[in-house]
């Protein structure tokens, strides 16, 4: 053991040039300047669709169990405020669930949510619910759903409407299973509108100058033009899109529309600003429950849209196991019958209706015309010629595509 | 801590004549008009301020039947008492939004004043840089601001929580309290500082009696506004609060269908605290100055 | 150089220094990523590259003109009417407030103490059509039944009025409480109406302030969305709204990022051009020693 042999890494350690203090500060500067440009890279994924092959489920969920604990984040008003079914599913599990109201729109949602999925990174909840649409897609073409095991989904498969496993936009429900649907019609208050109105040509009447409530969602007013000229939405093209566009604008010309609304339609509906508008059916229902006023929904006779709002799993959930379990807790129609009661909205469980009227039967009183009101209601348990009427949004097979449907709607609303 | 301008001030004020000005008799009665106006004109200002607040206050006491919250439907008193809590996320979220706002304030207060007083005090190179810099902060678009935050975050892979949406908060608040603190000092007379400083005060006595005293009306000013901006902010905070909930969230989605009556109530609770704090405050110095 | 003075003079820079630093960590930096972002190509699923496409700036420029320039119309009318409705109430406070002052400021800030959404949507209550304002007015027939605020341009000036005004009422505030009652006094004595007294004295002294005030309501004003989106109309949209739809809606993150320096430029412009007309020493640097 001789000690003049020195480690040869430590010499070149011992008579490096050190780092001066402007050296430092100038390697931190390049640093910091090429951390931001590099930061601001959008990254996206190179490739289209990821491939839904079963051994993606399985690689995804090999050795995963369930946690204790699962943060849900969902829309508002989707669930009554005391959680009478998180309780039962807690009693049930033995997980707890944390409910957060914090998703108010599929766009705002999407850019919160892509920077940290795009970096695989949590963002702190298990399950979500996001409307068929744009957003949808793109997540899907991302990635940043886990695919459903659909082993462990009984209740789903036992329970589900035929209808809500076929949907376009997520055929076999490989990503998502539907928390409610919608259908996006005609709303107007009788008081002012004495005729009701049966389609889209009402909404261009001159009677109702400024009186008439658009929606600012493209999707939305885009599927309204092209169902009132009668094409078909799914399968539309860029010329059909400009022809709804012209008959968006002149609608706009004409006059008759007040603004363009977010959900905030409803308010404005319910106080006389507007007496017709485009509307979502369970609003309807939930104002004339608040305020007993007597606000009517049609489904115009050109069509309808049908939306659903799915619950999905993020890649990056930090209980998924659980998350699955919660999924399938909703299927279970005692459950989904008292979600139905809350939300008013379409539920994909048909079994549900029994458990309703049951519990109107059993009920007495205000709480007996409500829920027997819910339990016939064609807005919650829509008929098949009602189903025959709608259509979905138009799904993008490209972002190209969907830039270009934007490009030709977009100056309607915000100009 | 009378300052040596405060003391000459009382010595003026200390002649018997009525009011706080010597004036001209035949003054008098239009200069009283012309306050009595402005007073009234102040009140009138700060009713219409209060507006919404009051329609606020009116629907928590109202009962609709189901969730929406927009027409009055009847009275009831059941939000105040009995329902008040039905929503545990909405008392969270609120108690978020007080501690997150009382933390940004604090540290943007001192940040901001200190930067006021640089720029209104020294002359130094890089100053027109710092104004480029504190007007560009203001001048960004919030939803821009969020975002890039956002991505910096997410970057640097800090997660999301209470620290994420404090360092927003100071962020966009700085320039707010670094401009108005500015504008304060802007308004001193050197003279003063010099004469304490020739009364042998050391740099940081002179600040702690002499200037800071005098620009503190900026420096709470700032404050305010810092408070306010952070307690109602929703854009940048949806951003970077991961899944914490603050009441500007909690309240966002299901304020345009009208608040639940319970987070009217919660509404209600916060002004009338607000408004015990200004009262108390109002009869504590008109007590002092008597 | 003694130390004593070598200090003196790095003094200002110790004391920008956190302030300062915290600006260019937290917002310097997203801001360079998020210009790197407007001159980049692409969309969201498929990642955005770097081109150095400079068109986004032009293209989007003349595609949104009319409400760029909306913005800023919607912003001067906001700002002079938040200066004429500010600054009675700054200068009462001021002279007049006596112990009261911070009284009345509170007073006048504690509703901003509630979220705005809350405040704005509760100006849709207030001002629908036949609510309890225009509603009366109607019944009393003082204005025609088809008579509607809501959903015009009037309606959004006034939310951003509303929601503005306490950023204009403090600066000035700020400013005039400073003023030495004595100075008024002496131009009184040298004969002075009070008319000449406020433009020749008290005027001039509150100019930081209403300097400071235009700047943190103009700026922020002209970038709003909020309200031209709960109170407006078809007609009313503002850049901010447009900024707010590329980003989220269409993803279109190199056009919302390029409108928003665009915005972010004219403003800065604006607001270095208007301090040079206050005339730059009274307004941005300490007045002559």
């Amino acid at each position: 053991m001789s000690d003049q042999h020195i480690d040869p890494t430590l010499l070149r350690g011992l008579v490096n040039r050190r780092l001066g203090r402007r050296n430092v500060l100038r390697a931190a500067g390049i640093g910091a300047t090429a951390a931001g440009l590099a930061a601001c890279g959008v990254k996206g994924k190179a490739t289209g669709k990821p491939t839904q092959a079963p051994d993606q489920v399985a690689k995804f969920w090999a050795g995963k169990v369930a946690g204790t604990h699962i943060d849900f984040a969902n829309w508002p008003l989707y669930m009554d405020p005391k959680h009478p079914e998180l309780k039962k599913f807690t009693e049930q599990t033995g997980m707890s669930v944390t409910y957060k109201e914090v998703i108010n729109d599929d766009a705002e949602w999407f850019a919160k949510i892509r920077p940290q999925l795009a970096a695989h990174q949590s963002i702190g909840y298990d399950l979500m619910v996001m409307t068929d649409g744009v957003e949808f897609q793109e997540c899907v073409e991302l990635g940043f759903y886990a695919p459903l095991d659909h082993s462990k989904l009984t209740n789903f498969a036992a329970n589900a409407a035929p209808k809500y496993k076929v949907e376009s936009f997520d055929k076999n429900n490989v990503y998502s299973a539907p928390w409610a649907s919608g259908i996006t019609g005609i709303g107007y208050n009788p008081k002012y509108v004495k005729t009701p109105p049966t389609g889209m040509h009402d909404l261009l009447n001159p009677a109702y100058r400024g009186k008439v409530g658009m929606m600012s969602d493209t999707q939305e007013i885009g599927n309204f033009a092209m169902m009132a000229l009668g094409i078909t939405p799914e399968t539309s093209t860029a010329t059909d899109w400009q022809k709804a566009a012209q008959w968006l604008t002149d609608q706009r010309n004409s006059g008759v529309v007040r603004s363009y609304y977010d959900q905030d339609y409803i308010s404005h509906l319910a106080n006389g600003d507007v007496w017709i508008s485009m509307s979502w059916s369970g609003d309807i229902f939930q104002q004339n429950a608040s305020s007993g006023s007597n606000l009517k929904f049609v489904i115009p006779s050109e069509g309808g849209t049908l939306w659903t709002d799915n619950m999905v799993i993020p890649i990056t959930a930090a209980n998924p196991v659980g998350a699955m379990q919660l999924i399938d807790f909703f299927y279970d129609p005692a459950i989904a019958a008292s979600l139905a009661e809350y939300i008013n909205y379409i539920t994909p469980v048909p079994a549900a209706q029994a458990v309703i009227s049951a519990d109107a039967a059993a009920a007495s009183g205000d709480d007996k015309a409500a829920l027997e009101m819910v339990a016939s209601s064609a807005l919650v348990f829509p008929s098949a010629s009602d189903y025959a009427k709608l259509h979905y949004y138009r799904n993008f097979k490209t972002p190209a595509e969907h830039q270009q449907y934007q490009a030709i709607f977009n100056p309607i609303v915000t100009s | 801590m009378t300052t040596i301008d405060e003391s000459l001030s009382e010595a003026l004020e200390r002649p018997p004549s009525a009011g706080r000005r010597r004036v001209d008799a035949g003054d008098r009665p239009r200069r009283r008009v012309g306050d009595v106006l402005l007073h009234t004109y102040t009140w009138i200002v700060i009713v219409w301020l209060s507006l919404p607040v009051v329609v606020m206050i009116v629907f928590s006491f109202n009962n609709p039947h189901g969730r929406y919250n927009t027409t009055w439907v009847g009275f009831t008193t059941k939000f105040w008492s009995t329902e008040l809590f039905a929503f545990q996320d909405l008392t969270r979220a609120l108690l978020n939004s007080i501690v997150i706002a009382v933390l940004s304030t604090l540290i943007t207060t001192i940040l901001g004043t200190m930067i006021g007083i640089a720029l209104g005090k020294y002359r130094f190179r890089g100053q027109g840089s710092l104004n480029l810099l504190l007007f560009a902060a203001i001048s960004a678009p919030e939803i821009v601001m969020g975002a890039s935050l956002l991505s910096l975050f997410a970057t640097l892979n800090t997660g999301f929580g209470y620290v994420t949406i404090l360092i927003a908060h100071i962020m966009f608040s700085l320039s707010f309290v670094a401009i108005v603190v500015r504008a304060r000092v802007l308004t001193l007379d050197p003279s003063i500082e010099d004469a304490a400083r020739d009364l042998g005060a050391t740099s940081w006595t002179t600040f702690r009696r002499v200037t800071f005293p005098m620009i503190f009306p900026g420096i709470l000013s700032g404050a305010l506004l810092a408070f306010v901006l952070s307690i109602d902010d929703y854009v940048v905070t949806s951003f970077t609060a991961g899944n914490v909930t603050t009441f500007p969230l909690w309240i966002y989605g299901v304020s345009k269908l009208g608040l639940p009556p319970q987070a009217d109530v919660m509404g209600t609770m916060i002004f009338a605290a607000g408004l015990i704090i200004a009262g108390t405050n109002a009869l504590v110095s008109a007590r002092r100055s008597r | 150089m003694t130390t004593g003075r070598l200090r003196a003079r790095l003094i200002p820079y110790l004391t920008i220094l956190p302030g300062g630093l915290w600006l260019i960590v937290f917002f310097v930096v997203p801001m360079i990523a998020m210009l790197s972002l407007s001159l980049q190509l692409g969309d969201v699923v498929h990642g955005f590259q770097q081109v150095w496409h400079w068109q986004t700036y032009t293209t989007s420029i003349s595609a949104y003109r009319s409400q760029i320039i909306r913005s800023f119309e919607y912003g001067i009318a906001s700002t002079l009417l938040q200066i004429i409705i500010a600054y009675p109430i700054a200068y009462w406070i001021a002279f007049r407030g006596g112990s009261r002052k911070s009284f009345y400021l509170f007073l006048l800030l504690l509703p901003f103490f509630v979220s705005f959404v809350l405040r704005t949507v509760s100006w849709n209550f207030i001002l629908a059509d036949n609510g309890i304002v225009l509603g009366t007015l109607k019944n009393l027939h003082l204005l025609p039944q088809g008579y509607h605020i809501l959903a015009t341009s009037t309606a959004v000036v006034g939310g951003l009025t509303y929601n503005y005004l306490p950023f204009m009422i403090l600066p000035i505030y700020v400013a005039l409480e400073r003023v030495d009652p004595r100075l008024v006094e002496a131009a009184y004595d040298l004969y002075a109406t009070r008319v000449m007294a406020f433009r020749k004295v008290i005027l001039p002294l509150s100019i930081p302030g209403i300097f400071a005030g235009v700047v943190i309501t103009f700026v922020p004003v002209s970038s709003d969305y909020v309200n031209a989106h709960i109170l407006g109309g078809p007609t009313s949209t503002m850049i901010g709204n447009v900024i707010q739809n590329q980003y989220l809606n269409t993803q279109d993150y190199p056009t919302a990022s390029a409108l928003s320096f665009v915005l972010m430029a004219i403003l800065l412009i604006g607001v270095f051009a208007y301090a040079r007309a206050l005339g730059t020493e009274e307004a941005l640097e300490v007045a002559a020693r």
